[in-house]
């Protein structure tokens, strides 16, 4: 089909775009890369009354160094992610799941903000913003704050963000670099959504586990951090048997729902199968790494 | 709230197709594949899913493939864009818009070659991303051309036309770069 009509304001400045949100509030969508929510439309599952396309909002476009962090801008393409030297250096992972975001054609449009706004439990970027405890920077009329990545997903496409704000940047900071990562998922087929996927960062000297940090996507209303999981390889240290005794922590952690891609079953039994998958790769990378 | 008439109101735009620049009035709801096909007269480009999945809309904005049916019109205003009508066109001079073709590129050349279409309907998306992706990686891997191809489904072929096709053309183009 195609989209309802709407009227269309493209502002060329935040503040601008800030004005627009907050005259039209719950009655507008943002518009960012378009690769979620034009299809609502043309399926006439949206109806706002006015749509901010932000595109034009060239100050919302870097991936900057600044504090120890990597900044990036809301606005910035998951193409221009994954081509920029900085990230596949400072933030591998977000290199790597970057690659696992829809097609190519999806990146070239496709936004870092507008994927974390629009916070499809399913999708690699909210799992990679928690796993890397990412802060998101909410801008208001009057004022900006920051919210951690794990304060940020409320729910199933629900996030922190008030009606009047707009996500300008993301702040991650990027592991030790001893550490290893990885990004393992499985999908029914290359580019689609993913019916489990697990992140992990993982910094480890032989046995002895400085930091873990995994993630889940696809198992629940919002990405989930396995914390319990993390704790067992933490205090056990990584060896054969803590990595199968993780993995099968983080199966009991989740709460998958069934839908016509895979049962509940299927869902926790991934998610035992990739969390060992991305132990071991990330202590894999983690080793080449150190050597 | 908006008046109603302001959802109607056209806007003027303006950009460049296949080199050469266009101009048209048009609503804000309409996708920038619809202007392409109707107001431009490109059919080249079509329209499958609507929603991104299928990729037969594919085109290059700005050089890099997206999808034109998750695109206004309106957001290509001063654009610069390339669909399957201007492959043929690769060769430099200008393309009277519409149904005036160049000689074919080494793409569409290796398509006709290793039977990398049948009912034609994916094709010009296909051409686009493997356009892209050769853009990307001048030298793919067939696993590599694999994963770039499946942005784009094909009903017919079962794809193996399709991969030798992009395969062949990546040794052509690559033969040409060398000789320049």
């Amino acid at each position: 089909m195609k989209p309802p009509p709407f009227a269309y304001h493209a502002p060329t400045q935040l503040d601008e775009a800030l004005a627009l949100l907050e005259r039209h509030g719950d009655d507008a969508k943002v518009l960012a890369g378009g690769q979620s929510l034009m299809p609502l439309l043309n399926f006439r599952l949206s109806y706002p009354s006015a749509l901010i396309d932000i595109n034009r909002v060239a100050e919302l476009s870097y991936i900057r160094q600044e504090n120890g962090q990597v900044r990036i801008g809301a606005l910035t393409r998951q193409r221009t992610i994954e081509f920029s030297e900085l990230v596949r250096h400072q933030l591998p992972l977000l290199y790597e799941a970057t690659t696992l975001v829809g097609h190519l054609p999806i990146r070239t449009r496709g936004t870092i903000g507008g994927s974390l706004a629009h916070a499809d439990p399913a999708a690699e970027y909210p799992t990679v913003a928690l796993v890397l405890d990412a802060e998101l920077v909410l801008q208001g009329p009057s004022e900006q704050r920051s919210v951690s990545a794990e304060e940020f997903f409320v729910s199933y496409l629900t996030t922190a963000l008030a009606l009047n704000e707009i996500v300008t940047e993301i702040r991650f900071s990027p592991a030790p670099p001893t550490s290893g990562w990885a990004f393992e998922e499985v999908a029914r087929r290359h580019g689609d959504f993913a019916l489990v996927g697990v992140a992990s960062v993982i910094d480890a000297d032989g046995e002895q586990c400085r930091t873990a940090r995994l993630a889940a996507a696809g198992v629940g209303p919002t990405p989930v951090r396995l914390r319990a999981a993390e704790d067992i390889l933490m205090q056990q240290g990584v060896t054969e048997q803590s990595i199968q005794h993780a993995a099968a922590q983080a199966a009991e952690l989740v709460e998958p729902d069934s839908d016509i891609h895979a049962s509940a079953d299927f869902r926790r039994h991934l998610t035992q199968v990739l969390t060992r998958r991305a132990i071991q790769r990330a202590l894999e990378r983690g080793q080449e790494q150190g050597a | 709230m908006s008046e109603p008439n302001e959802h109607s109101r056209t806007r003027a735009i303006t950009l460049r197709v296949n080199g050469t620049e266009c101009r048209g009035q048009v609503e804000p709801r309409k996708l920038l594949v619809d202007f392409l096909r109707e107001d431009l007269g490109l059919t080249g480009s079509h329209v499958g899913c609507e929603h991104g999945i299928c990729g037969a809309c594919t085109i290059l904005i700005n050089g890099e493939a997206a999808r034109s049916c998750l695109m206004l019109a309106v957001q290509a205003n001063g654009a610069e864009l390339m669909t399957v009508e201007g492959l043929a066109h690769q060769a430099g001079e200008p393309l009277a818009l519409p149904g005036k073709t160049g000689p074919l590129h080494p793409l569409q050349a290796a398509f006709w070659e290793h039977h990398g279409l049948q009912c034609g309907f994916c094709t010009p998306g296909m051409l686009m991303t493997a356009y892209d992706l050769l853009q990307t990686n001048a030298t793919p891997s067939e696993k590599e051309i694999r994963a770039g191809l499946s942005a784009v489904l094909c009903r017919c072929t079962g794809y193996q036309g399709i991969v030798e096709a992009v395969q062949a053309a990546a040794e052509t183009l690559r033969a040409r770069r060398e000789g320049e």
